[in-house]
């Protein structure tokens, strides 16, 4: 019989972050940005019909890089656990909270005990009535939460990008003027044209009464980018 | 499939749901609701009555009474029959009350779960033979006196224009014409509809038909309430157009009423 070799386990969580790691910077950039009127989640995306962003339920949106069946698998079972609790309870009992923390075990759990980690970074947005209410959860590939104030950027180019927005972000922006911010810092930093139709949007609407959910159309797009 | 553990649980990644409907997801959980019959029941359970749905210029509407009796026993007062499905639909109810109620929810959450995971709506066509497979799924019980029959209408995406679906207990879904009508004043709606119903109606005209058609139910069917100004009880009433469904508010059916009252018959 051969013994296996001894890997120290500081090792090995250190490969398997380095690898995951490493598929994340690698996804292009999604950002997230918390405004009076809602919260924008907008990322470069060419395919129009794989999405990196969705809804998951009434006032909460799912947002992920890196791997797209691992971030996909994730937005699939955040629906059926959303759904499941809504139809179970009441739908004022699906929170973005338990969703993010669901999310965190799971991917921990991946983490340490699969074969291969997740190649994913994702974020749980939730809109209140009051921006005070406002919920930004950022869950790692490692099953690392945390809760994010104001604005998220994910996948590459992340700090670049961050950097800019924080110094231009405001809250009492209108959705048009955010949206110019987010595609700005995102081209300016990838240091290339993206075109119109290369923006994948969603934008829960502070104001909806149900299902808060909603991509730009076209048409508001095209006059965001142009403000 | 016996399911391995109950409840909601924890998060659950790439598990293999047969065909991704809510449905199974809740089976898989052993969370679907169901109801168990021994026996034929003994005591009558509360029963939603008529409910009726027409075609006009910009789409289509449903429309219900709010009674709901038990035997002889008028139940409530105030029963919801009609309920917007999703953005382009909406279902009524008749038959045993608290079922129906439970796969209208159950419905409902299925159109939204599948538009969600397949970031697109599912065809008007769709959606009225998944109804048909709910109520088909409740055949053994149906013939133990627990029957739900709804209908079913909406604004056709694809055929750009509003349609209308009735079922029977087998779960057979009948693309109807016009207008349609079911429960136990559904005959007597149905041939005032007959002789009231024309082409192109406008939205107001077609709100005041559909009034009417319920309090001409009222007065020949016991097990169907008329409105009641006093206690400001209206039928409740969704229509769906093109911009989607629209719930009728009661101060708009209020004044409506008041003037078919004032000059019926």
């Amino acid at each position: 019989m051969t013994t296996p070799f001894y890997v120290p386990p500081e090792q090995l969580v250190k490969d398997r972050a380095d690898f995951a790691r490493k598929g994340v910077s690698r996804g292009r950039p999604i950002v997230v940005l918390q405004l009076k009127v809602g919260i924008l989640l907008i990322g470069e995306n060419p395919s129009p019909s794989l999405r990196k962003i969705g809804e998951i339920y009434d006032r909460i949106a799912f947002a992920g890089v890196g791997r797209f069946n691992e971030f996909e698998t994730l937005r699939v079972a955040g629906i059926r656990y959303a759904d499941l609790k809504g139809y179970s309870y009441a739908r004022t009992d699906v929170t973005g909270k338990s969703l993010a923390n669901a999310y965190s075990q799971t991917l921990g759990q991946i983490f340490s005990h699969e074969i291969k980690p997740y190649e994913v970074d994702i974020v749980v947005a939730e809109v209140g009535q009051e921006l005070s209410e406002d919920k930004l959860f950022r869950v790692q590939f490692d099953g690392t939460l945390r809760d994010a104030d104001r604005f998220v950027v994910l996948g590459a180019g992340e700090e670049p990008i961050a950097e800019r927005i924080s110094t231009s972000l405001n809250t009492e922006m209108s959705l048009d003027e955010a949206v110019a911010l987010a595609a700005d810092s995102i081209t300016h930093v990838e240091e290339r044209e993206i075109g119109t139709s290369e923006w994948e949007t969603g934008f829960l609407e502070r104001s909806a009464e149900r299902r808060a959910f909603r991509r730009l159309n076209p048409t508001e797009l095209e006059s965001a980018l142009d403000s | 499939m016996t399911p391995t553990t109950t409840g909601i649980g924890p998060l659950r990644i790439g598990e293999p749901i047969e065909n991704g409907s809510f449905l199974s997801v809740l089976e898989s959980r052993g969370l679907q609701p169901e109801w168990k019959l021994d026996s034929p029941l003994t005591s009558p359970l509360p029963e939603a009555t008529t409910v009726l749905a027409l075609t006009w210029a910009d789409g289509v509407l449903m429309a219900g009474d709010r009674r709901a009796t038990a035997g002889n026993v008028i139940a409530h007062k105030r029963v919801r029959k009609v309920y917007p499905s999703d953005e382009y639909s909406a279902v009524a109810i008749s038959g045993t009350a608290g079922m129906a109620i439970e796969l209208i929810r159950l419905f409902q959450t299925e159109l939204e779960h599948y538009e969600k995971i397949e970031g697109a709506r599912l065809s008007l066509e769709g959606k009225s033979n998944y109804l048909a497979r709910m109520i088909r799924g409740n055949l053994a019980l149906a013939f133990q006196g627990l029957v739900v029959i709804p209908l079913f209408c909406g604004f056709d995406e694809i055929a750009q224009r509003g349609r209308l679906f009735s079922f029977d207990v087998v779960g057979g879904r009948y693309d109807e014409l016009n207008y349609a009508t079911t429960g136990s004043g559904g005959a007597e709606a149905k041939s005032f509809l007959k002789s009231e119903w024309q082409a192109d109606l406008g939205r107001d005209a077609a709100l005041a038909l559909a009034v009417e058609a319920l309090i001409a139910a009222s007065e020949e069917d016991a097990a169907t309430g008329g409105p009641d100004i006093r206690r400001g009880i209206y039928p409740s009433i969704v229509t769906v157009t093109t911009d989607g469904v629209e719930e009728v508010k009661d101060e708009e059916l209020e004044a409506t009423t008041a003037a078919i009252i004032e000059t019926r018959p």
